[in-house]
């Protein structure tokens, strides 16, 4: 037999009150070994409170050489930024 | 693509490192990008794993329960920066089954500081203080490296090693304020870990060949010689405090450059080391594949137990 195992993403809460962040990736038969391994792996020195792992496979990620298309279209919407906007100055805070 | 596009992908790619932009895994990368950094990741990685031989060696035989937790600790986390370094690797399209075979059919180089023996307790000592300050003085630019997952890795890293060589240091320590068997100890493993340390700088510039492209991508920031001289210069001092002698009847401080200067250093014991000479390479590549050959059963059970339970739960779904 010669399966190898799949390769798991790991995100890690380091404290409550924060998101959980990427921290890496490692390799594990199912998703309680890759817990355990992400437990030893990224938290050794109490970086977390909270670890979720998912399967690589299952993330969809975008590709690079379209983030003409994906990202720019947001550079010239110059009216989503509070900047856009001409008051008058006696308006202080707004 | 025509060569001219690659050509202009290519200016394009080097523009972004040279403004300090990151790489991403998905970025566009020239092949001898892509090349040459699974080669530097791996060798980091490799030497990471291999390392946890010699150290391994003493953790039965640490003379207190503190000294084996420390020495447990630091052997674990060199296991786990290999897997930082392994999982950044494996980013650039290669898995890890052809990486560890890399590093058993002996194409894959790791740091030759790993195929001296440990022979007694001060090793334990002399490898914190010396060879984790050499790889802290190799890997700290690194956590500025062009391609993000690399530098992601560095940065974890150079965090938990600083303690790695605050234990060697104590150790060494406690030996130089011990009885004069300690003390000779701690020197006898002085004597035989210095001039490997300051090999692991790499040949010198004269002879480096990847220094320039290395630099250009920021896999190097300062040269080899550079790196060895900041070793020598921040170690002498740390050996007069323990009041123990650096093997180097050259080592003296030189007022006008404010520098060590050193003795010349053996590179015919380096490349014989390299080519697999050492006293140790055989039995190192030995006991890592054995672990992989030997683990293979526990890995494909696992697999195995891992399959089952998914089929169960799909069963009771349907």
């Amino acid at each position: 037999m010669k399966n190898n195992w799949p390769l798991w993403e790991v995100f890690v809460r380091s404290k409550n009150g924060l998101e959980h962040r990427h921290f890496g990736s490692l390799h594990a038969a199912d998703a309680e070994m890759a817990l355990e391994n992400a437990r030893d792996v990224y938290t050794r020195r109490s970086e977390g409170v909270s670890i979720w792992v998912v399967e690589s496979k299952h993330i969809t990620a975008s590709n690079p050489s379209e983030n003409g298309e994906m990202f720019e279209p947001a550079q010239d919407k110059v009216y989503r930024h509070p900047t856009f906007y001409n008051l008058p100055d006696e308006v202080k805070h707004m | 693509m025509s060569d001219a596009e690659v050509k202009n992908l290519e200016a394009l790619f080097e523009a972004r490192i040279a403004r300090d932009e990151k790489i991403e895994p998905k970025d566009w990368m020239p092949e001898k990008y892509r090349k040459t950094h699974i080669r530097q990741i791996s060798q980091h990685a490799h030497s990471e794993i291999v390392g946890m031989l010699p150290e391994g060696n003493w953790i039965t035989r640490a003379p207190s329960l503190r000294r084996k937790a420390a020495l447990l600790a630091k052997v674990q986390d060199e296991a786990g920066h290999g897997l930082y370094l392994y999982a950044a690797c494996e980013t650039l399209g290669i898995s890890r089954e052809e990486l560890y075979e890399q590093l058993h059919s002996g194409k894959a180089k790791y740091s030759s500081i790993f195929n001296y023996p440990t022979l007694t307790w001060a090793d334990m000592g002399a490898i914190g203080w010396l060879v984790d300050g050499a790889a802290i003085i190799n890997q700290v630019p690194l956590c500025n490296t062009s391609f993000g997952p690399y530098a992601r890795a560095m940065v974890r890293v150079c965090k938990e090693e600083s303690f790695h060589q605050r234990q060697g240091y104590e150790i060494m320590l406690t030996l130089c304020n011990g009885t004069e068997e300690q003390k000779a100890m701690a020197q006898d493993a002085l004597n035989r870990w210095w001039w490997p340390s300051l090999m692991m700088f790499g040949p010198t510039d004269a002879e480096s060949t990847h220094t320039e492209q290395s630099m250009k991508w920021k896999l190097k920031r300062k040269t080899n010689d550079e790196l060895r001289q900041q070793f020598v210069d921040q170690t002498a001092p740390q050996a007069d405090i323990l009041g123990i002698t650096i093997p180097d009847p050259e080592l003296k401080f030189n007022e006008d450059t404010g520098h060590y200067d050193f003795g010349p250093i053996d590179w015919d014991e380096f490349w014989q080391v390299v080519k697999g000479h050492g006293p140790c390479n055989k039995e190192r590549l030995e006991a890592r594949v054995n672990a992989w050959e030997g683990g293979a059963w526990v890995r494909d059970a696992a697999m195995a137990y891992a399959e089952k339970q998914e089929h169960k739960k799909v069963a009771k779904a349907s």
